[in-house]
């Protein structure tokens, strides 16, 4: 961005949200909005404590857990749906569904079927991340030059290794794309299934500050949160920056 | 005197045939891409097809790489029936269809890597054809780094390093520019010298079917069928650079074009 002729850092538009936080907090409009300055007050002071650390765990391990089985089962899957007309036929639908339908409503129907603990946290974050994942690696494995597929046939790829040298290499930009939009996604799904399901982690903290009008101490979590999702989102970013020589060139 | 005349143009068949195609059909939907295709592929020579777009070219070599099942008819190579990709058999593709993310030398060593050939092994053989194809010192560059020429190079050099006996190349020169080609076309005529394989070389251009062939089916749209097998022998023994200029050369140009400009409106 350019103000005045003069080259701003990236995001400094940030620095002017953050004025307008502070202005807003300082006149005392709503107690929802304490200044910024104080919330991150308060986030120094809790950020060591162990409860938060302990929470932070929690929600990291759901997390972890549930963005590594949408990927795990994802990617295969969407590959596989790319490559087999019958396999898409069956489950797009299905995939087109799950990715716009309000998955918080399922939430109730995940604890009936796998309880009120950290399993049912994990498999709501999954389903919030995986069809997204699953689109764009069929999308990538679409879109992959005939030839490059033709080519691995003709010197006498079998099935399997055409999987793993052609077709996830050439859906790797939107694979990883797919996966950083799951991401994001899972966030949701993590917190939203701390929350509804079992009180626990970070959710745990929502509950406790917002129940308690602790608001400068809500704001300092959610600040966390934010500042964590955004960078593995940008650190995702950056990885299909990288392999994008050859987005373009497939 | 009329004896010696009839002699020089007497045109022999090799009787050792590497690839046959006998009575190939193949229809896509409604759309007959080839009819009753018979064709035989001498054992190291350098057979082009030759003709216009949409002809079927491209399906008759995929047909004999295996890659595409015909509706019917049998391709045999050395006199085994094709049911699918073999070791016999190297493609070479039009768009060159190297893996981007892949240097040029695991781009060339990649056919051996799915035969299952050891790293340093398959790596020692790609280096010595990408420095027979006059790419030594890009064996750690990039596809996307290559000009369009030096590309399809390694497509040749992967083709190339799994020693198949057949080499099926689909309009290889055509996405390279016009200087590039006549080296390609010239280092071509020493390949087929030197090895001791058989070409299939599909090109829509008469000049490079007529330079670099030793024999020409030309292949006729709608229903596709093969109008004419012409060998050119006068010339073969002459250096690369005088093929261009003699007159039976030029007079097999001229030929083949009368008897395709019907077809091109
Ligand atoms: N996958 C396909 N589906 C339908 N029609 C095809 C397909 N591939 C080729 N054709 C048709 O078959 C005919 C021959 O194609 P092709 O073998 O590519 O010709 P050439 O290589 O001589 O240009 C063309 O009319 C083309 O439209
Ligand atoms: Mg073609």
């Amino acid at each position: 961005m350019k103000l005045f002729g003069i080259n701003l850092p990236a995001m400094s538009s940030l620095i002017l949200w953050g004025l307008l936080w502070e202005v807003v907090g300082q006149a005392e409009l709503t107690f929802f909005v304490p200044p910024l300055s104080e919330v991150v007050r308060t986030l120094v002071t809790i950020i060591g404590t162990p409860s938060f650390l302990s929470a932070l765990g929690e929600t990291a391990y759901a997390f972890g857990m549930g963005v590594f089985f949408s990927i795990l089962i994802g990617v295969p899957t969407g590959i596989l749906m790319g490559r087999s007309r019958l396999l898409d036929e069956l489950l797009l639908p299905w995939v087109n569904v799950f990715l716009s339908a309000p998955l918080t409503a399922l939430v109730p129907v995940l604890m009936v079927l796998f309880g009120f603990g950290m399993k049912s946290i994990i498999i709501t974050t999954a389903l919030f991340a995986i069809w997204i994942i699953i689109l764009n690696a069929r999308t990538g494995v679409r879109q992959i030059n005939r030839s490059l597929v033709e080519m691995a046939r003709s010197f006498g790829a079998s099935p399997l290794e055409a999987f793993f040298k052609v077709y996830l290499w050439a859906a790797l930009p939107e694979i990883l794309g797919g996966i950083r939009i799951g991401i994001i996604r899972a966030v949701k799904g993590v917190i939203i299934g701390q929350l509804l399901i079992s009180i626990a982690g970070f959710g745990a903290l929502f509950e406790l500050y917002s129940t308690n009008f602790m608001m400068a101490h809500f704001w300092a979590v959610l600040l966390v949160l934010f500042a964590l999702a955004f960078s593995i989102s940008e650190f995702l970013a950056y990885l299909e920056r990288k392999v994008a020589y050859y987005a373009a060139v497939r | 005197m009329s004896q010696i005349e009839a002699f020089k143009h007497a045109q022999p068949v090799p009787d050792d045939i590497a690839v046959s195609t006998r009575n190939i059909c193949k229809t896509y939907g409604s759309v007959e891409a080839l009819k009753d295709m018979t064709l035989e592929f001498p054992r190291g020579q350098l057979t082009s097809l030759l003709g216009p777009s949409g002809c079927g070219k491209t399906t008759l070599l995929k047909i004999i790489a295996g890659l595409l099942p015909p509706t019917s008819g049998e391709v045999t190579v050395n006199g085994k029936p094709v049911t699918g990709p073999g070791p016999d058999r190297a493609f070479v593709f039009q768009d060159f269809a190297l893996l981007p993310w892949a240097s040029v030398l695991r781009n060339v060593a990649f056919g051996l890597e799915l035969r299952g050939v050891a790293r340093s092994e398959r790596e020692d053989i790609a280096a010595r054809y990408i420095r027979e194809v006059g790419l030594g010192g890009f064996e750690q560059a990039y596809p996307h780094e290559l000009s369009g020429g030096m590309r399809q190079r390694v497509g040749l050099a992967r083709a190339l390093s799994v020693d198949a006996q057949v080499l099926l190349m689909d309009e290889p020169f055509s996405a390279v520019d016009e200087q590039t080609r006549r080296k390609f076309q010239e280092d071509l005529l020493s390949l087929v010298q030197n090895e001791n394989k058989t070409f299939i070389f599909v090109t829509h251009s008469i000049e490079e079917a007529v330079y670099v062939s030793d024999q020409i089916a030309i292949l006729l749209p709608r229903p596709s069928r093969v109008s004419e097998i012409i060998r050119p022998t006068g010339f073969r023994q002459k250096s690369a650079d005088s093929i261009r200029r003699d007159p039976e050369y030029l007079d097999i140009v001229d030929d083949i074009w009368a008897s395709l400009r019907s077809y091109v409106e």
